[in-house]
C-alpha cells in the first residue's frame, strides 16, 4: 500500500525507499513489486480480457495474457527507473529554499522569447516551403500550423476569461460554434463576404457570452465551470435538433471560402494562381488562411496586452485574486464579469468564423465538450494569465496530438496492426494528468505585474496566491 | 394516468442508478471539495468490468443460475472498480491536495479523458451488447389495452439499491470510518490533531464511491444490455445534476435529487421530445444552480473574509 503514496513524495517516512540520497535497494524493489502487484490487479480486467463479437454477433471474451504482463511488468520497472533514478533528485530539489525571482537564465530567455517566437512564426510557411517542398507542405501548414494557431488563439481568448477575470469557464465551445454557424449560415443567405461576417460573428457572440453571463454572475469556482459546460452542452444539443435552422448532425456544407482581395483561390482563369502567373496549387490558399489566423491570433494578443493597463483589465485581475476585495473597493463586479465574458466570446466567434471559413464544412462534431475540456486544459496548463505559456501549452498539445497522427515508424517496432492514432487522446488526457502533478500552476507560473513603479520584475509562482473566487 | 404509472416507475429505476452515482460525487466534493469529473467515467470502466465477468462466468465458467452470476458480477465490479479509483486518487487526485484551486479540476478531466480512450483503446469502440440477463415482468393492471408493468430487473435494481443505500447509511452514521469522514469533512487539519487519518480516509471515500459507481454500472448493464466507451460522460453530468439539485454534500439529497433527475427525464421523454431530454436536464442544473446553489438539502456557503 505504501508504494504509490511514496510517489507523492510530501512527507518523508522513516521506511521509504530512499534516505538522505542513498537508494536502499530492497526498498526499491518491494516498492516496485507492490506497484505492479496493484497495476495487475488493475488492468486484469480491461487488459486481460478483450470483448468481441463471434460468427454469430454474440459477444465472446479473448484474452491478452502476454500484454498484460508486458504492461504490469513495465509499470514495474518503471516505478523502480522512477525510485532509483528520479527520486533522489527530486529530494534534492526540494531541499532548495524557494525562489523569489526567477533565476538569470530564466530571465533572458523571457526577454527574447517573443520576438523570437513571432519571428519565427511569421517565417514559418516559408520555412516548411524550403524544407519539405512544395507538394507536402499542405500539412504541414494546414494541420500543424493553422491547427495550432487555431487553439493559440482560443486559448488567448479564453485567458481573458479564466486567466485573467479568474471566471472557470468550461463551455467556451459555445461561444466558438456561435461564430462558425454565424459566419456559415450568414454567408450562405446573405453572400457577404468573410471580412464583412468576421466582425458580425464576433459580435453575436460575445452578445451570446453577455446573455449566458447574467444568470452566473453570482456562481464562482467549480459550480461556474459546472454550468457553463451545461450551457455548452445545451447550445450544441440546440444545434443538434434545431434540423430546420442547422441541418442538426449532417452540418453545413459548401461554406464560401474567403478570397484574397477578391481573388478566389481556386483554378480558373481568375483565380489566384492565374492572376499572379503562378501555377496553380492548393498551398497559396493554406498559406493565405496561415496569415490570417496568424494576424487574429496576435490581435487577441495584442488587445489583451493593452487592455490588462486599462482600468477593465486591472478589475479583472483584482476580480481573478479576491472578490470581496475587489467590491469592496467600488469595482462593479457585474459589469467586469460581464465584459470579460463578452471580450472572450468575441474572439472565440472570431475563431469560429475563421474554422468555418477554412473547413468549408461544420457540424456539432467539432463543438463537443473534448473541445471546451482541450481549450481550458490549454490555459491551465501554460499558467492561467501567461499568453507565452498558453501558446507553449498549445503547441505541445495540440502539436503533440497531430505528431501523433503520423508516427507510421511505431508500425515497425509494434507491427503492422498497430494504429498510433488511436492513442492520441489517451496520452493526451494522461498528459494533462501528469503536466499537473508535475506543475499545477502551468508551465509558465510566473506573473508579469501589470503596473510597476520602477522596474519590471515577474513574480515567482511560489509567491502567487490566489483567492478562491 | 397509465402512461404517467409506467413512467413513474422507469423513472425511478433510472433515478436510482443516477443516485448511486451522484452519492460518489457527492461525497468527494463534500470531503475534498473537487468536483470529480472523473467520476462518470469510473461508473462507464464498472460497467465494463462488469460485462467481462459476467462473460466469464456464464460463457467459461457456465453458470446457469442468472442470480448467483449477478451477484459474483456486482462484488468483483465493485472490487476491481473500487481499486482503480484508489489507484485514480493516489495518482492524479493525492499529489494536488491543498495547491492551486483549478489543478484538482484540470487533473480530473484529463483522468476523465483518459479512462474513456482506455476503454475505447482496450475494448473496442463498438456498442457492446449482451443478452437480456433476466426478462419477465408483473403486469401491475392493464388500462385501455396498455399494461402498467413492474419487470424483475427493475424490481431488482429498486431491491439493490434500497439494501446498498441503507448499508452505505450504516456506515457513514454509525460506524468509526463515518465519523472519520465527517470530521474529515468539517476540519481536515482539525480531524488529523485528533488522530484521524485523513490520507486513509480520503481513499476510503474514493474506494466507497467507486464501490457505488460499480453497483450502478452492474446495475445499467443488466438494465439496457450494451455499453459504450463513451458511456460515461451523459450520466455522470446528470448524476451530478442530482447531487447538486439534492446539496452538493448531503447523502439523501443526493439520492432524492437522482431519482428526481430520474423522473423528469422519463416524464419530459414521454411527454415532451425525446430529442430534449439532456437538453433538460442541462437546463435544471443551470437553473438549480443559479437560483438554489445550497440544493434542496445542502447548507448555504457561508462566505468568510
Amino acid at each position: 500500500m505504501t508504494a504509490l503514496a511514496n510517489s507523492a513524495g510530501e512527507n518523508p517516512r522513516p521506511h521509504q525507499a530512499l534516505a538522505h540520497g542513498r537508494v536502499d535497494a530492497m526498498a526499491a524493489l518491494r516498492d516496485a513489486g507492490i506497484t505492479a502487484a496493484i497495476a495487475f490487479g488493475l488492468f486484469l480486467p480491461l487488459i486481460g480480457f478483450q470483448t468481441t463479437v463471434n460468427g454469430e454477433n454474440a459477444l465472446i471474451l479473448i484474452t491478452r495474457w502476454p500484454l498484460l504482463l508486458a504492461v504490469v511488468a513495465a509499470v514495474g520497472i518503471g516505478r523502480l527507473g522512477y525510485s532509483v533514478l528520479l527520486e533522489p533528485r527530486l529530494r534534492q530539489r526540494a531541499m532548495r529554499p524557494i525562489a523569489t525571482t526567477p533565476s538569470a537564465l530564466r530571465t533572458f530567455v523571457g526577454q527574447w522569447f517573443v520576438p523570437f517566437g513571432i519571428a519565427f512564426v511569421a517565417a514559418y510557411p516559408a520555412l516548411v516551403l524550403a524544407t519539405v517542398g512544395f507538394s507536402r507542405s499542405v500539412k504541414w501548414i494546414d494541420n500543424f500550423g493553422i491547427q495550432i494557431l487555431i487553439y493559440v488563439m482560443l486559448g488567448w481568448g479564453l485567458n481573458i476569461v479564466v486567466g485573467l477575470a479568474g471566471l472557470l469557464d468550461l463551455g467556451y465551445v459555445a461561444f466558438y460554434a456561435v461564430g462558425a454557424y454565424s459566419y456559415a449560415l450568414l454567408a450562405k443567405t446573405l453572400d457577404l463576404s468573410f471580412w464583412v461576417l468576421l466582425p458580425i460573428s464576433g459580435i453575436l457572440a460575445s452578445f451570446w457570452g453577455i446573455l449566458l453571463g447574467f444568470p452566473v454572475l453570482r456562481l464562482r469556482g467549480d459550480y461556474l465551470a459546472i454550468v457553463t459546460l451545461a450551457f455548452g452542452e445545451i447550445i450544441r444539443l440546440v444545434i443538434i435538433n434545431f434540423t430546420a435552422l442547422t441541418n442538426g448532425y449532417a452540418g453545413i456544407g459548401g461554406i464560401p471560402r474567403p478570397s484574397f482581395f477578391g481573388i478566389p483561390f481556386n483554378a480558373d482563369d481568375n483565380g489566384f494562381a492565374a492572376v499572379f502567373g503562378l501555377p496553380f496549387s492548393p498551398v497559396y490558399r493554406v498559406i493565405f488562411l496561415y496569415y490570417v489566423i496568424l494576424a487574429l491570433a496576435l490581435l487577441t494578443a495584442f488587445v489583451t496586452v493593452r487592455l490588462r493597463r486599462l482600468p477593465v483589465g486591472r478589475a479583472w485581475e483584482a476580480l481573478r485574486e479576491d472578490e470581496i476585495a475587489c467590491r469592496s473597493l467600488g469595482i462593479n463586479t457585474t459589469n467586469t464579469k460581464l465584459t470579460a465574458f463578452a471580450m472572450g466570446a468575441m474572439f472565440a466567434g472570431f475563431a469560429g468564423s475563421f474554422f468555418a471559413t477554412r473547413q468549408g464544412f461544420i457540424s456539432p462534431e467539432s463543438f463537443t465538450f473534448l473541445e471546451s475540456a482541450t481549450i481550458l486544459s490549454i490555459v491551465v496548463l501554460g499558467g492561467m494569465g501567461s499568453q507565452v505559456g498558453v501558446a507553449i501549452a498549445a503547441i505541445v498539445m495540440i502539436g503533440g496530438t497531430e505528431i501523433m497522427r503520423d508516427l507510421d515508424f511505431l508500425k515497425k517496432i509494434f507491427g503492422q496492426t498497430f494504429d498510433p492514432t488511436q492513442y492520441r487522446m489517451l496520452i493526451f488526457g494522461f498528459a494533462m494528468v501528469l503536466i499537473m502533478v508535475w506543475r499545477p500552476r502551468g508551465l509558465i507560473s510566473t506573473r508579469a505585474p501589470s503596473v510597476v513603479l520602477k522596474e519590471r520584475k515577474s513574480i515567482s509562482a511560489d509567491l502567487v496566491k490566489e483567492g478562491h473566487g | 394516468m397509465d402512461v404517467f404509472l409506467q413512467q413513474l416507475i422507469n423513472g425511478i429505476t433510472l433515478g436510482s442508478i443516477y443516485g448511486l452515482i451522484a452519492i460518489g460525487y457527492t461525497m468527494v466534493f463534500g470531503i475534498i471539495g473537487m468536483v470529480n469529473f472523473a467520476h462518470g467515467d469510473v461508473f462507464m470502466v464498472s460497467a465494463f468490468i462488469a460485462l467481462i465477468a459476467f462473460l466469464i462466468l456464464t460463457t467459461w465458467l457456465g453458470i446457469s443460475s442468472i442470480v448467483l452470476a449477478l451477484l459474483i458480477v456486482l462484488i468483483v465490479a465493485m472490487l476491481f472498480t473500487s481499486l482503480v479509483n484508489w489507484v485514480i486518487e493516489r495518482v492524479a487526485y493525492r499529489p494536488l491536495r491543498g495547491s492551486f484551486r483549478l489543478a484538482p479540476l484540470i487533473s480530473a478531466i484529463g483522468m476523465s479523458i483518459f479512462l474513456s480512450n482506455f476503454v475505447q483503446v482496450t475494448q473496442g469502440p463498438r456498442n457492446k451488447s449482451i443478452p437480456p440477463m433476466i426478462s419477465g415482468e408483473f403486469v401491475l393492471f392493464t388500462h385501455n389495452n396498455y399494461p402498467v408493468t413492474l419487470s424483475y430487473k427493475q424490481l431488482i435494481i429498486w431491491g439493490v439499491t434500497a439494501v446498498l443505500l441503507l448499508a452505505f447509511w450504516y456506515l457513514v452514521a454509525k460506524t468509526k470510518l463515518g465519523r472519520a469522514q465527517r470530521a474529515c469533512e468539517q476540519d481536515q487539519k482539525m480531524a488529523a490533531l485528533v488522530g484521524v487519518n485523513v490520507d486513509r480516509t480520503i481513499a476510503t471515500t474514493f474506494v466507497i464511491a467507486a464501490a457505488l459507481a460499480a453497483v450502478a454500472g452492474t446495475m445499467y448493464l443488466m438494465y439496457y444490455g450494451v455499453v459504450t466507451f463513451s458511456d460515461g460522460f451523459v450520466p455522470g453530468v446528470k448524476a451530478f445534476t442530482a447531487a447538486v439539485l439534492g446539496g452538493i454534500g448531503s447523502l439523501p439529497g443526493a439520492v432524492i435529487g437522482g431519482l428526481l433527475i430520474g423522473l423528469i427525464e422519463t416524464m419530459w421523454s414521454a411527454y415532451f421530445s425525446i430529442d430534449y431530454k439532456d437538453v433538460a436536464a442541462f437546463s435544471i442544473l443551470a437553473i438549480t444552480l443559479i437560483f438554489l446553489p445550497q440544493g434542496l438539502f445542502g447548507r448555504p456557503d457561508v462566505e468568510k473574509v
